[in-house]
């Protein structure tokens, strides 16, 4: 039994944003596998919720026709890891929220509550910055499109303006971020299911024409700071380079530059430095060899 | 006789489970019982100064808020032992339904009773409590220390009880010249069962005596614990035991009965329950003891083991519940698994400000397992000698007998087990081959061996009864006081009495799963891995008093001699001829319904069982240590056991595969932490209590070494907790034989690894590139 004071629930878009105007202290709910845990623990006790959950619109993923992957804000993650268009242009990020808890999770979480809740920690947040996200946000003034990075603004704090009546309506990839990529993500945990990640890295390279030649290399983390992050050190480093041991190496070590993970009773900051850089020339090498490149 | 004993017959209650018919206490509820949630202190030592419950009593639907300050002063014990005769061996009575001594992190002082349950949250987070704090301390070791925070005023420097025994001369046999010396602190951390079904239960008054419905593995215990937490006789109350979502040891323990039972007095007697959530079940319930051991081994260089001196420091927590037990049978498994002729072990349980230490599956062996199986393998090292061969050379010997418990090791089952194991991993090559390796990731190869005994004789009263009647349908309903918890017992008894009785099939008996302690023959419940040995005892007993009636009657009815009858397939057959002459369906009908001499069938017995029985085996594991990412993946795991005649033997293999889950948690994974400045639990969820998932697993694969017990009338012997106990030593050993590093404490989780891997040289720091 939950502790709650009322619910509303959604039918559109309109419906959400008007519920949202009307009552300016409800939560939003989608999937509710955050915002239940948290009424469950007394945080969020006494709360009002504006359910979106029924809102179809927002569901499923989309090619727009400048070749923008579009990414429904309600869809849940086992449908993204499933969808052809997913699998085709962007497998990683449908590899990178297949890792997110347990199956039963994975299909009731959606990937607007993921990177609505707004931590760190979110399976799918650094393979979107890798992939230079843009957040679509539906208001009573209409659409505002935001860099995924500008729309984290501190832990569990995201650019959504609920005096506008907000919500998160979409994710979008940018053809140019997708195009001729190929990326790869290791989520660090303690386990390897019903995890939490002590660290995420999500790394994408495009090769030149003649694979010889790292075009472009884009390397975001979660957990390696209060919220994700890209590294520009590494990546600039990277850029115009042939993949070879060394360039791994360096590209690697490069992270610490940029990244700044915190101590904590879960990880210690030399431990998460220390997987950091590991898991950087992991995935580089492994995006590299998917991008069909051979490493010198 | 194919549905009988040592057959592979489905569960008893599968079909049921699998539907979900079976009843728990939660779907027992009555619809109008008052919800209680408790308040659980959030300081580790304090003594409660006031409760302000004026906003609690104000909120809609809180009914009551019950304090510290009315609880019953009267202390009693909680541990699920049978009640001793003897007053110098009774459990520690030290514990109230509610404490204003507050003693560690999570204790409970006060009860919001509600008409629902958002309103007993709401009522909880109203309370207003003013604490007078007081030095705590975590570590059993410094709560031994002169000065340390004095947690029950009885017990100086918190030592609840300690223990010793000794063989031959230490200090003479250590002068001997030439022996290697092998020294080692090995630490085991706290953990929690994670039982699926959180403990819960519900009381109401009845004819002026209280009930109580409880998840709980000890009914007829947990009667007598409520009767004297209550101070009342103890007919007064009576326990109802329904299916339960497993205990593994947590729930042989009076949790919340006691005070749910009080609750429901002050109520006048109106239903009230109390439901644990996963949280409460972590840290105010109880927990595995986190065990100390100090082990200096001298051996000569041949890798005979010649003298041993053993220590173990035990955190009990804060109360004392089953206490010195089991760091007492953990210590009595040293000079038995391997005999040393000149051995001294000094034990010790200390009260700190943690949760409370109870019965956890194993019972003192997963800790003693580790640190023995870490010593052993720390002496192969320094010895030059393969980690199988000093076990076999040190091992118990076939003949050996234990002088305290008369346990005879009828056969050489340690050696055996090993060769098994041995032989279904490859443990000779893969040792020669992992050798080899050298690079980031490295594979390694370990084994462990584990002693374990059956039941509680003589320490404790070791008794089953059982109650068969025969239907008219010629099926048996059979009821006893050993307790199906999920590991399938109630299956074993219906083959156990079907073989015995002499009916057709297992299907043809009706195990009363329920115990109602007004109806059920009194028994001890299940724990200490008892229950198929010792109601195997009752269940032959009962069965042939059953069977001389069916037999006396038939013989009565048909004119036939009574020596020349039997039970054969639920048929009475003339034996000198072998033709039935009626079935068992008739007889119990001609016998109900005789109008001269009217008979109901049925049998009663109890049978005090004075043995006990070794059950030992082993683990072999297999790893592969991925250094620069601090990771053990687990490869392979076989586990072998000798648990004497299987009465079901794909039961029997599931049992297995619970307790090497439970194992690679504990290897690997699984710890409760607490945080040093306040003591509070920093992970009583499942989220960040790393419990093992089956993606953490690999196949699990298992053996038995069917060695029949002479003790037992079935031949079998103990078979619940002993998969849990070798499993983590097996895995440390592996990651030793991987990377050369002897990590002496659980779980290596990668946070523990990469401190160890950094100590010794095979991870350097990240400088900044």
């Amino acid at each position: 039994m939950y502790d709650m004071k009322a619910l509303y629930e959604a039918a559109s878009v309109e419906e959400a944003i008007a519920l949202r105007l009307a009552h300016p202290e409800a939560q939003i709910i989608a999937g509710g596998s955050d915002v239940l845990v948290q009424m469950r623990e007394g945080r969020r006790a006494g709360a009002e919720l504006i359910s979106i959950y029924s809102i179809d619109a927002l569901r499923g993923v989309t090619l727009e026709e400048d070749g923008t992957l579009r990414v429904g804000s309600l869809t849940s993650f086992s449908h993204i890891t499933r969808d052809p268009l997913i699998q085709k242009y962007c497998p990683t990020l449908g590899y990178a929220v297949d890792q997110v808890g347990s199956p039963q999770i994975r299909n009731i979480g959606t990937i607007g509550g993921n990177t609505c809740n707004g931590v760190t920690s979110a399976d799918s947040a650094s393979t979107l910055f890798a992939f230079e996200a843009i957040i679509e946000l539906t208001g009573k003034n209409g659409v505002r499109r935001v860099p995924i990075h500008e729309f984290y603004i501190k832990a569990g704090t995201v650019d959504i303006r609920a005096g506008e009546g907000e919500i998160q309506t979409g994710i979008l990839i940018p053809r140019e971020s997708y195009e001729r990529t190929f990326g790869h993500y290791i989520k660090y945990g303690m386990r390897n299911a019903m995890e939490i990640a002590t660290l995420g890295c999500s790394v994408n390279v495009r090769l030149s024409e003649d694979r010889q030649t790292i075009e472009r290399c884009r390397i975001a983390y979660g957990v390696a700071g209060p919220v994700p992050m890209r590294c520009p050190t590494a990546e600039a480093l990277a850029a115009g380079q042939k993949p070879t041991e060394a360039l791994f190496e360096a590209f690697s070590k490069a992270v610490l530059k940029d990244i700044n993970p915190r101590d904590s009773w879960r990880a210690s900051k030399a431990f998460r430095r220390h997987i950091a850089v590991e898991m950087a020339r992991r995935c580089l090498a492994e995006s590299v060899k998917r991008a069909g490149g051979e490493t010198a | 006789m194919d549905h009988k004993v040592g057959i592979s017959v489905t569960c008893v209650d599968a079909y049921d489970k699998a539907a979900g018919r079976t009843k728990y206490y939660e779907d027992l509820v009555p619809p109008d019982a008052l919800y209680a949630r408790i308040y659980h202190a959030e300081r580790a030592h304090a003594y409660v100064k006031s409760i302000d419950t004026a906003a609690a009593e104000a909120i809609p639907g809180v009914v009551r808020v019950l304090t510290c300050f009315e609880a019953p002063q009267q202390p009693f014990a909680t541990a699920g032992h049978p009640w001793s005769l003897d007053p110098g061996h009774r459990d520690v009575a030290d514990r109230l339904v509610l404490n204003q001594h507050v003693r560690y992190w999570g204790d409970d002082i006060a009860v919001v009773i509600a008409e629902n349950e958002v309103a007993a949250q709401q009522g909880l987070r109203a309370l207003k409590v003013e604490y007078e704090d007081l030095p705590f301390v975590l570590d059993a070791q410094k709560a031994m220390e002169p000065g340390a925070p004095q947690i029950h005023d009885w017990c100086k420097n918190n030592i609840i009880d300690q223990s010793s025994s000794s063989d031959g001369d230490y200090d003479a046999a250590i002068k001997e010249p030439g022996l290697v010396k092998v020294e080692g602190w090995y630490e085991t951390p706290m953990v929690q069962h994670c039982h699926i079904e959180n403990h819960g239960c519900f009381a109401y008054a009845e004819g002026g005596r209280v009930t109580v419905v409880t998840s709980t593995q000890i009914p007829h215990i947990i009667r007598r614990i409520v009767a004297q937490a209550l101070g009342r006789p103890w007919g007064d109350i009576r326990i109802v035991k329904p299916y339960i979502g497993g205990g593994f040891g947590n729930k042989q323990d009076a949790l919340y009965e006691p005070l749910c039972a009080w609750v429901c007095e002050k109520m006048g007697g109106r239903p009230v329950r109390i439901d644990c959530t996963r949280e409460e079940t972590f840290i105010t319930n109880r927990v595995r003891h986190a065990i100390r051991i100090h082990i200096i081994s001298w051996l000569r260089p041949d890798g005979t083991l010649t003298a041993r001196k053993v220590e173990l420091f035990s955190n009990q927590g804060a109360y004392a519940s089953h206490g010195h037990s089991v760091t007492a049978k953990a210590m009595g498994s040293f000079p038995q698994h391997y005999p040393c002729p000149n051995l001294v072990c000094n034990s010790y349980t200390v009260y700190t400000n943690r949760p409370v230490g109870g019965a956890m599956r194993g019972y003192g062996m997963p800790q003693a397992s580790f640190a023995d199986e870490c010593n052993m393998d720390d002496c192969a090292k320094a010895l030059g000698m393969s980690p199988l061969a000093i076990r076999v050379k040190n091992i118990m010997p076939k003949g050996f007998v234990d002088g305290f418990s008369g346990n005879v090791n009828y056969d050489d089952t340690y050696r055996e087990c090993m060769k098994k194991g041995a032989e279904m991993i490859g443990y000779e090559e893969k040792l020669k081959e992992f050798a080899l390796d050298s690079g980031p990731v490295r594979r390694g190869i370990g084994l462990a061996t584990f002693w374990y005994n059956t039941g509680v004789y003589p320490i404790s009263l070791e008794t089953s009864s059982n109650r068969m009647l025969l239907n008219l349908d010629g099926t048996v309903t059979m009821q006893c006081g050993e307790t199906e918890i999920g590991q399938g017992a109630d299956t074993a008894y219906a083959q156990m009495t079907a073989e015995v009785v002499g009916l057709k099939s297992y299907k043809d008996v009706h195990v009363v799963s329920c115990q109602d302690t007004d109806i059920t023959p009194t028994g001890l419940g299940a724990y200490a891995s008892r229950q198929t040995y010792m109601a195997g005892f009752s269940i032959k007993k009962t069965g042939g008093l059953l069977r001389e009636k069916i037999i006396k009657s038939a013989a009565m009815r048909s004119g036939q001699a009574e020596s020349n009858l039997d039970i054969v397939d639920g048929e009475i057959v003339r034996k000198i001829d072998g033709k039935a002459i009626m079935s068992l369906a008739e007889l119990a009908v001609q016998a109900q319904y005789d109008k001269v001499h009217s008979e109901h069938i049925t049998a009663e017995s109890t049978f005090t069982i004075r043995n006990n029985a070794f059950s030992f085996g082993c683990t072999f594991a297999e790893v592969e240590v991925d250094i620069p990412m601090s990771k053990v993946t687990l490869k392979r795991i076989v586990n072998v056991h000798d648990c004497g005649r299987l009465i079901n033997p794909a039961l029997a293999e599931a049992q297995v595969h619970g307790g090497m889950s439970m194992a690679i948690g504990y290897g690997l994974s699984e710890q409760l932490l607490f945080d040093e400045k306040t003591g509070k639990p920093l992970n009583n969820n499942l989220l960040d209590y790393k419990l093992s998932t089956f993606m953490d697993h690999p196949r699990l694969e298992t053996a038995f070494i069917e060695n029949p017990e002479p003790t037992s009338p079935f031949g079998t012997k103990a078979l619940g907790e002993p998969p849990a106990c070798s499993g983590a030593p097996a895995i440390r050993n592996a990651v030793l034989n991987a990377t050369g590093v002897a990590i002496n404490a659980i779980p290596i989780d990668p946070k523990r690894l990469f401190a160890e891997l950094s100590k010794a040289g095979l991870i350097h720091d990240e400088k900044e590139g």
